[in-house]
């Protein structure tokens, strides 16, 4: 038994670690997905080209990665805004396929315009803490970078928690989501709330990018693995509660782990791909979902 | 004679190809309590939702103090001072009751006073503080119709639209809405009402219209007109 647990202990926190990691990359996605009602199917480019921004920022400024969020954020919340108020606003309430195609078409563009700007050559943000680890008591060893995403999530979705309970933005987005109609008989703009929310929801894309920069390499064309990530999280999670998002996380990566010890390296995103299978068969509303 | 606050000139109003409203004219002074009548159908609602601007006339105008508003959208209509109350409540099942009522005054002009509007609004629907802090979702049918009327008075309307605020409720929470009704008229705000309920109507009211598909079949002061005219106007007979 104590073998076990001994044995067991460093998958369960690298999954955990690391779920926290899938918790950022997909907290946006969700919030579109539960707000707007929209598939965003360029969150992963937009979390990439986060990557690259920072990557840029940082050579520019010869800063650390982690202070490029002072920039990259804003940034990002920017191009959010742009995106949905010029490019998804008027396709809105014209069916499911348009902003979808949309949504697509700007995957498409970002990969390729990630592609003639910076080459399909292999990049990271390198920083001291990519390399170092951590000792806990001489009981585990931990990749520090890991526990820095970690953190970065923490923060990140107690910060829109705040945002959602205190803030007449948060509630007037979540007014919006809740009834579109009624919303604008409070005199609430409804087409700039959700240009506001996508400004957030690409603000996390931003954190996003530079935690998978530091801690993955990246290429123009990395966005769909984790488009595909953040859809996992999304579906375990369900919609309606940022936590859930993040224990949809946490899952993902526990599952990846704890498969990868089990059967075997090549089997970790099979693994985490087989518990969502199993919750899309068993709650496929998602795990977390409130009615 | 009091000042006309809203004046709606021989408006027609579509859904895609039905033609819902037929050169509907009405007015609706300072200070009253107008209500229009009618059976399912007879356009009531599409009326109170053009006059806030959810729907929009193809012909026609909309004037409201002296300036014409038709075409714009619900939330420039608020900014005007003309608050709707939807048919069927539409509380935001979300939000708490509190963040609800906030959201009543979202617009500028009104968050400046929240709190000397949300004291009022807690004196006249004393239940609205007790549940503040609930989820509006877990209030009774009754408690969410005056949740309703209580977001849409947060931001002093000059106009308030009520759209069948009696329906599906117990009558004597009715008999309490509509007490309510009366207080706020009483402070000042006009109010311009819809109803399938003729007696409470005109009970209720300085002016009446009664509605019948899609066009106005009579109008008058409720101690003026006569039942019979008032039957076959509402039936179209």
């Amino acid at each position: 038994m104590l073998s076990l647990l001994n044995e067991l202990k460093g998958p369960i926190t690298n999954g955990l670690l690391l779920g926290g990691l899938y918790g950022i990359i997909g907290i946006g996605m969700s919030m579109i997905f539960g707000i707007v009602r929209l598939v965003n199917l360029a969150h992963g480019d937009l979390v990439i080209l986060a990557s690259y921004l920072s990557l840029v920022t940082m050579t520019l400024f010869s800063v650390d990665p982690i202070f490029t969020l002072v920039i990259v954020i804003p940034a990002m919340c920017i191009i959010g805004f742009a995106v949905q108020y010029y490019l998804l606003n008027p396709v809105l309430g014209k069916g499911m396929n348009p902003p979808l195609l949309v949504a697509f078409g700007l995957s498409i563009i970002f990969q390729n315009l990630l592609l003639l700007i910076f080459t399909p050559d292999a990049r990271t943000l390198f920083t001291s803490i990519s390399v170092k680890t951590i000792s806990l008591w001489g009981f585990l060893n931990i990749p520090l970078v890991y526990l820095v995403d970690f953190a970065g999530s923490v923060i990140t979705i107690a910060l829109l928690h705040q945002l959602f309970r205190r803030t007449y933005l948060g509630k007037a987005i979540k007014a919006a989501s809740d009834d579109e109609g009624a919303a604008q008989l409070m005199g609430i703009n409804t087409k700039t709330i959700y240009a506001f929310a996508m400004a957030i929801a690409t603000g996390t894309a931003g954190v996003a990018g530079v935690a998978v920069g530091i801690t993955f390499t990246f290429y123009p064309q990395t966005g769909p693995e984790y488009l595909i990530i953040a859809f996992g999280v999304v579906i375990l999670g369900g919609l309606g509660s940022l936590f859930g998002t993040f224990l949809g996380g946490l899952i993902l990566g526990l599952a990846q782990l704890l498969g990868a010890h089990f059967l075997g390296p090549g089997f970790q995103l099979l693994s985490g791909y087989l518990i969502l299978l199993i919750v899309l068969t068993f709650r496929p509303t998602g795990l977390f979902t409130k009615v | 004679m009091t000042k006309t606050l809203l004046r709606v000139q021989e408006i027609d109003v579509f859904y895609h190809d039905f033609h819902a409203l037929w050169e509907i004219s009405l007015e609706v002074e300072e200070t009253l309590v107008v209500s229009i009548i009618g059976a399912n159908g007879a356009g009531k609602s599409t009326l109170l939702n053009t006059i806030a601007g959810v729907l929009n006339p193809s012909q026609g105008t909309i004037e409201f103090q002296g300036k014409k508003i038709n075409g714009i959208m619900p939330y420039h209509a608020v900014a005007e001072g003309i608050s709707l109350v939807p048919e069927g409540r539409r509380v935001f099942p979300r939000l708490t009751v509190l963040e609800n009522l906030e959201m009543g005054c979202y617009i500028p002009k009104a968050r400046q006073k929240k709190k000397e509007v949300l004291k009022k609004m807690y004196e006249l629907f004393p239940i609205l503080e007790e549940r503040k802090n609930q989820l509006s979702s877990t209030l009774s049918g009754g408690e969410q119709q005056m949740l309703a009327i209580g977001r849409a008075l947060m931001c002093e309307p000059r106009l308030i639209l009520f759209d069948e605020i009696s329906l599906g409720l117990a009558p004597l929470v009715i008999k309490n809405i509509y007490q309510r009704v009366k207080q706020i008229n009483a402070e000042g705000t006009t109010i311009l009402l819809v109803e399938q309920d003729i007696q409470r109507s005109l009970k209720a009211s300085h002016k009446v219209y009664i509605m019948q598909s899609g066009r106005i079949r009579l109008e008058g002061k409720p101690g003026e007109l006569s039942q019979v005219d008032i039957h076959k106007a509402y039936f179209g007979m």
